[in-house]
């Protein structure tokens, strides 16, 4: 069961590897976005769906890491070998600050004060010397490593692969191990870890900082996509539809978040093509937001739900610990 | 016998309301020892204290001799004081395997080996598979903890307890709630456990504390009204009066 429900994603990622190149541009770059997405929505998926926090300024640990990638390289241009590390320890030392203070709240209290934090990240860019404004700063060299560029459409692509591909095998590994099965047992039941044992603040503050850490190497791989950031990358809005993100794809499973990103997308691409939806293309927000009203009413369980659904007599492997 | 846990001059005050006050009490191993009193009378307020949930305002816990008044709640679980809760507080959507080998990995925790199965800790397996031996739950072990029976759950609890290897058991109404059989099936549990631990037991059920406790302390409004063994509790006429009632 196990091995099975690894097998899919790893097909996929082969899959993707095999006929990336023969993608149009127009086709492998919106692959690059949604995969970069990805694992922004995966480093949410860490404390969501894992931890059971619900984080509403996840946006802001995206929007350091891809600050930091353009502010670090300057006007020369910069290393990946450097820039990757700085735009995810950026994400991680601001993570690691919000989490120390916001963890020790929790519910609706623990969602304003992330939220709280990740506005006071947005204000520090938007509008300031430091952020360029409000149309952002443009990078005029794209990291390179060696002979990668990230300038060139293919490295783009297997680099972003691979980072999707670490980012996923990574968290499949926290799953199954004693910190994931700690980090299970929080969701579930607090008060019954502290008894246990355990340094329940210790191991959520870790949590957030990995996230943050992962959400800054999604920061840092879309600004080295766009070559360009703008302060409405740590806006509340994007905290929002990450969360929506993995909430459609379905909280707990980290094929959902990887799901969610794709649904998301590609709703959001079809619901604003004037080919598709004719006039109303214009008002995609509003039909966006029907749409995941509907998605979210009719699927409590996600994307995901529907194969639970559809096959109830396979035995559902048990979440949390052994999972 | 050995005094485990030793309380002195425990005190709790939420605001102008005094819950606990001054309360003076020791756990030896070998030993069940109840709290009885009415809603109120400030016993869970009590078993909070000990096991580190709420702070105490005044006076002094000791574990073995060591003082752990201000240490934090996981610390002191990690030194042996184990406790079930009044409601039921368990994992209902993992196993009751899956439950007691998560409680045994606490001691065992190792968060930074991410690439060790947590599925496949032998420590902590070992630990789990005894502790459900001991509570009589090894028939159960592949089963999700939330569709047990009431009465199994409470064991459950117990379980978890054991997993985490304690010397203290503050158990805080363990027999709530739950049938003729699944009581003795708890007292039992609970009698063999003595040898090995100092048990603060918490209990409404009159005959079973009257059955299993080798000491009482009888709480009314936060204070130690008599505390011995259990006949010299039956015939305390302040107890009588203030607690037991004349039909006793």
């Amino acid at each position: 069961m196990q091995r099975l429900s690894h097998s899919i994603p790893l097909l996929c990622a082969i899959a993707l590897a095999v006929f990336g190149p023969m993608l149009s541009p127009y086709l492998s770059d919106l692959v690059v976005k949604v995969m970069i997405l990805s694992i922004f929505a995966l480093s949410l998926e860490l404390l969501v769906g894992m931890t059971g926090l619900v984080s509403l300024g996840h946006a802001a640990f995206y929007g350091i890491g891809a600050y930091a990638t353009v502010l670090g390289s300057g006007k020369d241009g910069g290393s990946i070998a450097w820039l990757l590390p700085l735009a995810m320890g950026s994400a991680a030392l601001y993570a690691l600050a919000v989490g120390a203070l916001s963890l020790r709240t929790r519910g609706v209290y623990f969602i304003m004060v992330t939220l709280a934090f990740a506005q006071m990240a947005f204000f520090v860019f938007h509008d300031t010397a430091l952020g360029g404004g409000s149309d952002g700063i443009y990078m005029y060299i794209r990291p390179t490593l060696g002979a990668l560029d990230m300038e060139n459409r293919y490295t783009q692509f297997y680099a972003v692969l691979a980072a999707l591909v670490l980012t996923y095998g990574l968290l499949a590994l926290i799953r199954r191990s004693r910190f994931g099965a700690a980090l299970a047992g929080i969701r579930v039941n607090e008060q019954r870890m502290r008894a246990a044992g355990f340094a329940v603040y210790g191991y959520k503050l870790a949590a957030f900082v990995i996230a943050g850490a992962l959400a800054g190497l999604a920061g840092f791989l879309l600004a080295s996509r766009d070559g360009v950031v703008n302060p409405e990358l740590l806006a509340w809005h994007n905290s929002g539809e990450v969360l929506l993100m993995i909430i459609l794809g379905g909280l707990g499973h980290l094929r959902g978040a990887v799901i969610g990103a794709v649904a998301f997308t590609l709703l959001k691409e079809l619901l604003s093509t004037h080919a598709l939806v004719g006039p109303l293309a214009d008002h995609w927000q509003l039909t966006l937001g029907l749409a995941i009203i509907a998605f979210v009413a009719l699927l409590p369980k996600g994307i995901i739900g529907i194969a639970e659904r559809l096959s109830p007599a396979t035995p559902k492997s048990t979440k949390g610990a052994a999972a | 016998m050995t005094t485990l846990l030793a309380v002195e001059n425990l005190t709790r005050r939420f605001g102008g309301l005094v819950a606990v006050n001054a309360v003076n009490l020791d756990l030896k191993r070998g030993e069940v020892h109840a709290v009885i009193g009415t809603n109120g009378a400030g016993k869970s307020t009590l078993i909070n204290m000990l096991s580190g949930e709420i702070d105490a305002s005044d006076g002094r816990i000791s574990l073995d001799g060591e003082d752990i008044t201000t240490r934090a709640q996981f610390r002191r679980a990690l030194a042996g004081v184990g406790r079930s809760y009044q409601r039921t507080t368990i994992f209902p959507e993992f196993t009751v395997l899956e439950n007691c080998r998560l409680a045994a990995q606490a001691a065992n925790p190792r968060p930074w080996a991410i690439w060790q199965s947590s599925s496949r800790c032998a420590e902590s397996n070992a630990l789990a598979r005894e502790a459900l031996a001991a509570a009589g739950l090894d028939g159960v072990a592949e089963r999700i903890a939330g569709t047990l029976s009431h009465g199994a759950k409470r064991q459950l609890e117990v379980a978890m307890c054991l997993a985490t290897q304690p010397r203290v058991l503050l158990l805080d109404e363990p027999l709530a709630g739950m049938g003729a059989e699944e009581t003795e099936r708890m007292l039992g549990l609970l009698t063999r456990l003595k040898a090995s631990h100092a048990i603060l037991l918490v209990e409404h059920d009159m005959d079973a504390v009257f059955r299993i406790a080798d000491r009482i302390t009888v709480m009314v409004n936060g204070t130690v009204i008599a505390t011995g063994d259990p006949d010299s509790i039956r015939t305390n006429p302040q107890v009588r009066t203030a607690y037991l009632g004349e039909d006793h």
